[in-house]
């Protein structure tokens, strides 16, 4: 049997990513990564800013995430985010365009603890990249 | 009856008229097939949002202390209205058909006793509004710098709602907009958002979710992003008919255009004429005089 499922990843735009032969996907859950393989029980979570893994055969593939909302389901897995960005595309001067947008979010004093929390959440994740 | 001169320049105006009509439905035709695609691409993202939401309010357990987004203030006092139009003219009856359904639709709430707040989107809705309504509009929101519909005003709109709800300015927010059928078809919608009006779409009680965290939490996470989301695809929407509204409004206008160069120039060529045989006429008459 294989041990394969689909995942399919949709952002306001577009369909962004579908794929059938994928292994295994590790999301940042809201409450720590959590990693989905096949039969996993159907499970509806949301994400904070984080990496999202994609291991296939066809190749390993890393995004990177700043909120969203994941259904797995029949093994169908899918990913509702606003903004996501493949890894691979993205430059340093990307990288460190967001990560400026981010500490300045996170400077603000003006948020509420969540807000503040996940805008945190971005600079790390946006450091450890760099 | 108008002289040879008039009737020339009359002639060459309607002709250049034609051709800025005839310019602006190509132009159309060439957003219109962009728009689409994104409204049809974008239809994914809306449906499964739908989904989760439809999936978790059906598992949710207290239905009494659900959120206040999903199930309403538990008053219909004050009613928010977002009327979706566009920000350019010349597209037909594309704004005057949201702005009449807008419009029947304050006229029933306001019947009721009610009271009514408006956000304009686009600046043309808030034109016709602002005459009868004007003190009801309480913002007025213009995406004249974007050119496509994107995400990010969506969501400056969403914002804008939820934290008017939270304030507890409005009990019911419902959208105004054209939905997109066909190139001549667009048809106006009142569609509610607050609280979220999921009747006659029951889902198949399947099996059940693990939730992490609980329902309560992720479902407060996501009404909110739902909200920007239905508004999102609403513009989606709104785009895709604004340029088929125009499309068809400018192809009507070219060919009227053209009519009225064919009877222009009928009457031309018969006046030509009848001037020519006057003129013959009087040389012949002159010569049968001598």
């Amino acid at each position: 049997m294989s041990e394969e499922f689909k995942v399919e990843i949709v952002n306001p735009e577009k369909s962004f990513l579908v794929k059938d032969d994928v292994s295994e996907v590790v999301v940042p859950a809201f409450e720590g990564e959590m990693g989905i393989l096949k039969d996993h029980i159907s499970i509806i979570s949301f994400l904070k800013p984080g990496i999202i893994k994609i291991l296939s055969k066809s190749g390993d593939e890393n995004y990177y995430v700043e909120d969203g909302i994941v259904e797995f389901k029949n093994n169908n897995l899918s990913i509702l985010t606003s903004t996501i960005f493949n890894l691979a595309d993205m430059d340093k001067s990307k990288q460190q365009d967001l990560l400026k947008q981010a500490e300045e979010e996170a400077n603000k004093t003006d948020i509420n603890d969540q807000s503040k929390y996940l805008a945190d959440q971005k600079v790390e994740v946006l450091k450890t990249l760099n | 009856m108008a002289s040879l001169d008039d009737l020339k320049k009359r002639i060459a105006s309607v002709k250049s008229t034609q051709k800025i009509t005839k310019a602006m439905k190509m132009v159309a035709a060439a957003k219109l097939r962009r728009a689409q695609e994104s409204a049809e691409k974008g239809r994914p993202y809306s449906e499964k949002m739908n989904n989760v939401i439809l999936n978790l309010s059906n598992g949710i357990s207290d239905k009494e202390n659900a959120p206040k987004l999903l199930s309403g203030t538990g008053q219909e006092k004050t009613h928010l209205c977002v009327v979706m139009t566009s920000d350019r003219g010349l597209c037909g009856g594309f704004n005057s058909n949201i702005i009449k359904k807008a419009k029947s639709y304050f006229a029933k709430i306001l019947d009721e006793g009610k009271e009514i707040k408006i956000i304009t989107v686009g600046s043309k809705g808030n034109d016709q509004l602002k005459r009868v309504y004007g003190d009801k509009i309480i913002e007025n929101i213009s995406f004249k710098e974007s050119k496509n519909a994107n995400y990010f005003d969506a969501d400056k709109v969403g914002k804008l709602v939820i934290e008017k709800f939270e304030a507890g300015e409005f009990d019911v927010c419902t959208i105004f907009y054209n939905q997109f059928k066909n190139v001549i078809t667009q048809i106006p919608q009142a569609q509610q958002i607050i609280p979220l009006n999921n009747e006659g779409e029951e889902s198949s009680p399947e099996e059940s979710y693990e939730f992490e965290p609980d329902e309560d939490e992720i479902l407060s996470n996501l009404l909110p992003k739902n909200i920007s989301t239905q508004i999102f695809k609403a513009m989606l929407e709104n785009s895709a008919s604004e340029q088929g509204s125009r499309m068809s409004a400018m192809d009507n206008a070219t060919r009227n255009a053209g009519e009225m160069v064919d009877k222009l120039t009928i009457e031309y060529n018969r006046s030509r004429q009848a001037a020519i045989t006057k003129e013959l006429i009087e040389i012949i008459s002159g010569a049968e005089s001598l």
